[in-house]
């Protein structure tokens, strides 16, 4: 336990001491690199703005993750079980995942006007369920036919096949693209508040600190978004521990 | 009734589609095995036993012919049949127990899950597997997996047990364990079985009547009684009557793979 939050805890006081002499050595100024010990000011000042805008970014973020998560599941379902819509789907996928999404963001940001809301979480969901979508095809559809037999040779139906066996042993691939699609959504969610004119949460916040010239504040938001990023993905491992946890080979 | 063939295949002939055009399987097969009776099947590599296999347990339907259980014809699958394959498929997610339980979560059952689990206690210690409920399979050695895969086969009671290779993948010393396993499981468990192997010993010392099939397009080539006296212990593999049956079958399935004449 100690080991687990004590290690990497210790490797981020080290990189920011690091970064501080860093910063201090070059005798660097705020404009061209801000150290640590100027955050907490900023992080300070701006305290209920972090707090809000860290929402707005969080929520959105999670809810087009969720959103991925569910499009993405039966995308790779439709794809893993029929092999005609595998064919059909995947270069339709590539394509679109192909797009770098910045050029799509003002295009969505058009789309729907004033829906700030939505076209943060649609961002965000776009630029996350590709790698859902592929791993959950790749495991259904690399399903040794035997597993499928099994239960098939006993009468049970395609529904019971997926819920006993296909999804629960596609679950280890499906947590690996969701590590993957957590940090993407925090990008999609990102691009889209900081290029939004009136735009909300930790984007808009960085957006206003380069407006403002106030390089501190946003080194801060930086720090934030990273934190906000960990915490996102430690959740995920949790949820993989518990759903997933017995992949994990005992060790020798 | 015990005369009348639990398993029947009349006349079947399957061909798969394949990029290729049709690939010819089996061949106007017939087996039949009567309740209570197991038959070992034996043939070249490739020559179609696995398909005999999906279509006795209902997963395909043959081009031509037809497979009757128990007095049905077989068209989808059914409840009463358990299967065992090579690989022991057993699920890295549940316990060793919830694995045997598994094909009690789908067939129709009364039972209680305390019922459930008790059955599957019993057939766990059957096979030697006492202590090892709760164990993961990737816990448990090849052969120890083997053993759980035969119960999940047989926790429902079916009354056709279809083994595709089971012992294929197991050293020899391991694989003699199993036969005895599998003749206490007989005695204990009646059931009408149909066993696919590639080892000759192992078909005259489990089954009584050894199938040989020939080369792909698969037919019956040859029908070999097995019969020794009293209950069958590995000393009798040793007997002049065994080294006689082996050769014969040896024989027969060189003329299967077409490297002896008939
Ligand atoms: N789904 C399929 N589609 C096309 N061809 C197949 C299919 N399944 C099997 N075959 C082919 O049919 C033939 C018989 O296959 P089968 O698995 O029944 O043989 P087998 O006797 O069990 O072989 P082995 O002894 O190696 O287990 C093989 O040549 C195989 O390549
Ligand atoms: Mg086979």
């Amino acid at each position: 336990m100690i080991r687990k939050i004590g290690v990497p805890l210790a490797a981020i006081v080290i990189f920011l001491i690091l970064w501080e002499l860093l910063v201090w050595a070059n005798g660097w100024p705020n404009y061209k690199m801000a150290s640590p010990s100027d955050l907490w000011p900023a992080f300070w000042q701006y305290r209920e703005l972090f707090l809000i805008q860290g929402w707005e970014t969080l929520w959105r973020t999670v809810v087009g993750l969720g959103l991925a998560v569910i499009v993405g599941i039966l995308l790779g379902m439709v794809m893993g079980f029929s092999r005609t819509m595998r064919e059909a789907l995947y270069p339709l996928l590539v394509g679109f995942n192909a797009i770098p999404k910045a050029t799509v963001v003002p295009i969505i940001a058009l789309m729907f006007v004033g829906q700030h809301d939505l076209n943060t979480i649609l961002i965000a969901f776009m630029i996350s369920f590709f790698p859902i979508a592929v791993s959950v095809s790749i495991g259904l559809s690399t399903l040794e036919p035997e597993y499928r037999d099994i239960l098939r040779s006993l009468g049970a139906s395609n529904l019971t096949i997926f819920w006993k066996i296909a999804l629960p042993k596609t679950l280890p691939e499906f947590f690996g693209a969701l590590k993957v699609s957590v940090t993407l959504a925090f990008i999609g969610t990102n691009l889209m508040e900081i290029v939004s004119p009136h735009g909300r949460g930790l984007g808009a916040l960085f957006d206003s600190g380069k407006t403002n010239a106030d390089f501190p504040l946003m080194f801060a938001v930086l720090l934030a978004l990273a934190a906000l990023g960990i915490a996102l993905y430690y959740v995920v491992v949790f949820l993989e521990r518990t759903f997933a946890g017995w992949a994990e080979r005992p060790e020798h | 009734m015990s005369s009348e063939a639990l398993i029947d295949i009349k006349g079947v002939t399957h061909a798969y589609k394949t990029k290729s055009g049709p690939l010819p399987v089996l061949d106007d097969l017939n087996v039949s095995v009567k309740e209570g009776g197991f038959v070992a099947v034996v043939g070249p590599s490739g020559c179609g036993k696995s398909t005999l296999t999906r279509l006795i347990a209902g997963l395909m339907k043959p081009n031509e012919g037809e497979v009757w259980l128990h007095g049905a014809r077989v068209t989808s699958p059914r409840s009463t049949v358990g299967m065992a394959f090579q690989n022991p498929v057993l699920l890295e997610w549940r316990s060793i127990l919830d694995n045997v339980i598994l094909p009690l979560e789908i067939v129709p059952t009364k039972l209680s899950r305390k019922e459930k689990e008790a059955r599957a206690e019993e057939l766990l210690a059957l096979v030697g597997l006492e202590g090892f409920e709760s164990k993961r399979p990737s816990e448990l050695s090849g052969g120890m997996r083997q053993r759980a895969s035969l119960c999940r086969a047989l926790v429902h009671k079916p009354d056709v047990l279809i083994l595709d290779e089971p012992f294929g993948a197991l050293d020899a010393f391991t694989r003699e364990d199993l036969w005895q396993t599998m003749h206490a499981l007989k005695a204990k468990e009646p059931f009408t079985g149909v066993l696919i192997t590639h080892d000759l010993r192992e078909s005259i010392f489990l089954a009584d009547e050894v199938v040989v099939l020939s080369g792909r397009p698969a037919t019956t080539q040859y029908r070999l009684p097995v019969a020794f006296e009293g209950a069958r212990t590995i000393d009798h593999l040793y007997t002049p009557e065994a080294a006689e049956m082996l050769n014969v079958l040896r024989h027969q399935i060189e003329i299967a793979q077409g490297r002896v004449a008939a």
